[in-house]
């Protein structure tokens, strides 16, 4: 609420909000300046023990992750005593099944990413271009199911996979996810598909070409960068959950890096806290990086995407 | 099957043919494909009359035991798996639905095409006949495979969940060892007249409750506090500013929870240590107090969750034209009142929607109960923690109690609760309305 005084010429006494004529009476230039200021001042101090709240436990994590005591006790923040141990141990020990993991990751995220993407532009150019029965329903249908996490189903999906055999198999977690987030991507590229003009692929249409050539041709290249946040988005998504692959998978060979990474924690490891903090700034930083790079675009996509239907 | 762009309406179509009858064709449509025929498109007739054949023929065997199935659960122990059976069932019950719409398409199809027939219409060539088949197909086509995954990997376990409410199935009466029954409402009726489940229910959905309530709308409030500050044209570097205030956003939340759960951890986290130990002489109880890990989980969810508001306000903020509140200080508005009718309405107009989604989000965020101190501390006469909301009972349920029926049971009343604020969201989202109508 410090905001706006600029546009204001007068100077406002807060104990007399309300009062027209007081306002206006009141011009005290040299008041006013020195008011800007102190309401500046208190601006930055705002902002900046936001700042800290914010950095400090990234800091924390961190400057633990350089620390050679696998505990937390005893740990200390100065960069003195820093090394680069536990990143070392990560992927060189025998015992580190980090690089697994990461291989894992990378192989559920590259399907994950490459398949949602392909499906998710099909379904949407259905919905953005042709007027069909049942369309309507199918786009009530998309919301709804976008309010329900596949994770509410948690128990059947163990029982499920348990019974068809893909407990504990990648597989079986590639399918929740491509599944589970088609109808959230679907609304996201159908929302970018209604801002390429119709006229487009109408005149296409005029000089014949087919369905398939006017959506490969026009419509794909146009949404290049939709379809890109997509693939970015589902791509990062196996990297950043964690909670799926808890459901699904048993063994450690068999982790994705988050549960890898949660298992250093976990009970049984719990010494380990300055190992999970090497492995979780590695996945931390990139994606923070593409996250911040990506933001504007990420946010106001996403705002579409589920305002607009 | 029909184009319909092709039937424009004229007063006195030319070949009209008023002894063709849209009533026959439906009727004789009951057997499928036999209405086609009669509107002398013979191929296409055929062709129905065999998909819709050879569809029973298959899948009869499949249908009629899957159904069977789903009623009787199985019958002897150790080789009927009732689980199996319920998911067949409900394979089978996909298949009648489909079935039956076809059947139904296949009826208004003759209908419409005999109409047109009426109006003077008459069916093209089998090449034009096919390629407008393509055309009004083409749309489906392009859904099947994301509406089949979507059926097997979303609808049908929400299904199978709203079924497994129903049955018994429990860690003592497990399948293959042992058959499930029905036992209709009675998992829910244990929910609320059993002592040890009501009392652990009602206190779970409580908190549930009000965690959703306090943990969503203090980041909204913080989020919005920080957009306006930051929209403030005096203040400089405001690029930098906002990528650090959506940073916490930007960093995958699991990783971001269970430092935050090692900085309060009860006994070396660095907030007793550094902060709370030197300041007041004490530390506080974050991990092992019920009300201490409450608070300590709403200041972490504000934490992680006003970033992402705060760019959404960020950014409706640097659309509110300044004409407003240069005629609101015209008008000699104070700051409170240029809030309140200006900001605030425009703020909430624009943002509406996705608000609710952050009410949702948190309603089912397992993430943050489960990795700050997996939903603990115990508390004497439940079997769910201290902080444990409606979905991490459930996952407690399942997998360390094995209680399966029961967390079906509570997620579907979850799914209702989700289902109503779902309700809300369609009324409130303009925009969705619009398009339904188009």
């Amino acid at each position: 609420m410090e905001n706006y005084s600029e546009t204001s010429t007068s100077t406002i006494d807060k104990t007399n909000k309300k009062t027209d004529d007081q306002v206006k009476a009141k011009r005290k230039p040299m008041n006013r300046k020195t008011k800007n200021r102190l309401e500046l001042a208190l601006m930055y101090t705002i902002i900046g023990i936001m700042f800290v709240i914010i950095f400090y436990p990234l800091f924390w994590a961190f400057a633990i992750s350089m620390n050679t005591t696998a505990s937390l006790f005893g740990a200390s923040l100065s960069p003195t005593t820093w090394s680069l141990d536990n990143y070392i141990w990560l992927f060189t020990n025998p015992r580190s099944n980090y690089l697994t993991w990461y291989g894992n990751t990378l192989f559920v995220s590259v399907i994950v990413s490459s398949v949602t993407t392909l499906l998710v532009s099909l379904t949407a150019y259905a919905f953005s271009r042709y007027r069909f029965k049942g369309r309507t329903y199918g786009l009530y249908a998309f919301l709804l199911l976008q309010m329900f996490p596949v994770l509410m189903a948690m128990v059947a999906l163990f029982i499920l996979l348990n019974t068809i055999g893909l407990l504990d198999n990648l597989w079986g977690l590639i399918l929740i996810y491509i599944g589970g987030g088609i109808p959230m991507n679907a609304f996201l590229v159908k929302g970018y598909f209604d801002t390429i003009p119709k006229s487009l692929d109408e005149s296409a249409k005029m000089d014949g070409a087919g369905h398939f050539r006017i959506f490969f041709q026009i419509l794909l290249p146009l949404a290049k960068p939709i379809l890109s946040v997509v693939a970015l988005f589902n791509f990062m998504a196996p990297f950043m959950d964690f909670i799926l692959p808890r459901i699904v998978l048993r063994s450690p060979e068999n982790f994705t890096l988050a549960l890898g990474l949660f298992n250093f924690v976990n009970a049984q490891f719990s010494n380990n806290f300055s190992r999970f903090a090497a492995g979780a700034v590695l996945i931390a930083i990139p994606i923070a990086t593409v996250y911040l790079i990506l933001q504007k675009y990420l946010i106001s996509g996403l705002a579409s995407g589920a305002t607009k239907g | 099957m029909s184009n319909e762009k092709e039937s424009k309406p004229v007063k006195v179509p030319k070949g009209a043919d008023y002894s063709h009858s849209p009533k026959k064709a439906m009727l004789l449509s009951i057997i499928p494909g036999f209405g086609q025929i009669y509107n002398k498109r013979r191929i296409k007739g055929i062709l129905i009359l065999t998909l819709f054949l050879a569809f029973a023929v298959v899948m009869f065997n499949f249908v009629t035991s899957g159904l069977q199935g789903l009623i009787t659960l199985g019958e002897t122990p150790r080789i009927d798996d009732s689980r199996v059976f319920i998911i067949e069932g409900i394979i089978a019950m996909f298949f009648v639905i489909f079935y039956a719409v076809m059947y139904v398409v296949n009826i208004k199809d003759a209908k419409a095409e005999a109409i047109k027939i009426q109006n003077g219409w008459s069916p093209g060539g089998l090449k034009e006949n096919f390629k407008n088949a393509w055309d009004t197909s083409f749309p489906y086509v392009m859904i099947g495979p994301g509406l089949l995954l979507l059926i097997f990997v979303v609808i049908l376990p929400l299904l199978f969940m709203a079924f497994m409410a129903f049955t018994n199935y429990n860690l003592f009466n497990a399948p293959p060892r042992n058959l499930l029954q029905w036992v209709g409402f009675e998992n829910f009726i244990r929910l609320v007249t059993l002592s040890e489940w009501r009392n652990t229910f009602f206190s779970v959905l409580s908190w549930t409750l009000t965690w959703t309530f306090v943990a969503t709308t203090l980041s909204i409030a913080l989020a919005m506090f920080l957009a306006i500050l930051t929209n403030d044209k005096r203040l400089k570097g405001t690029r930098l500013i906002r990528t650090v205030l959506i940073l916490p956003w930007a960093v995958p939340g699991f990783v971001t929870i269970i430092i935050f759960s090692a900085l309060f951890n009860d006994n070396f986290g660095a907030i007793n240590l550094d902060i709370i130990q030197p300041l007041f002489g004490t530390s506080i109880p974050w991990m092992s107090n019920v009300m201490w890990s409450r608070i300590a989980i709403i200041m972490i969810q504000v934490w992680l969750g006003f970033p992402y508001v705060y760019a959404l306000f960020s950014g409706v903020l640097k659309g509110i034209s300044d004409d407003w509140y240069e005629a609101a200080d015209m008008d000699g508005a104070s700051r409170w009142q240029k809030f309140r009718e200006i900001t605030f309405p425009h703020l909430m107009f624009a943002t509406g929607p996705l608000l609710l989604t952050q009410y949702t989000f948190n309603f089912n965020n397992f993430n943050i109960i489960y990795l700050f101190n997996e939903g603990g501390p115990a508390v004497r006469g439940q079997n769910a923690g201290g902080t444990d909301i409606l979905i991490s009972w459930v996952f407690k349920l399942t997998f360390d109690n094995a209680q399966f029926s029961m967390a079906a049971a509570i997620s579907l009343i979850l799914g209702l609760i989700v289902a109503t604020f779902a309700f809300f969201q369609f009324r409130r989202s303009r925009s969705f309305r619009e398009e339904g109508t188009m």
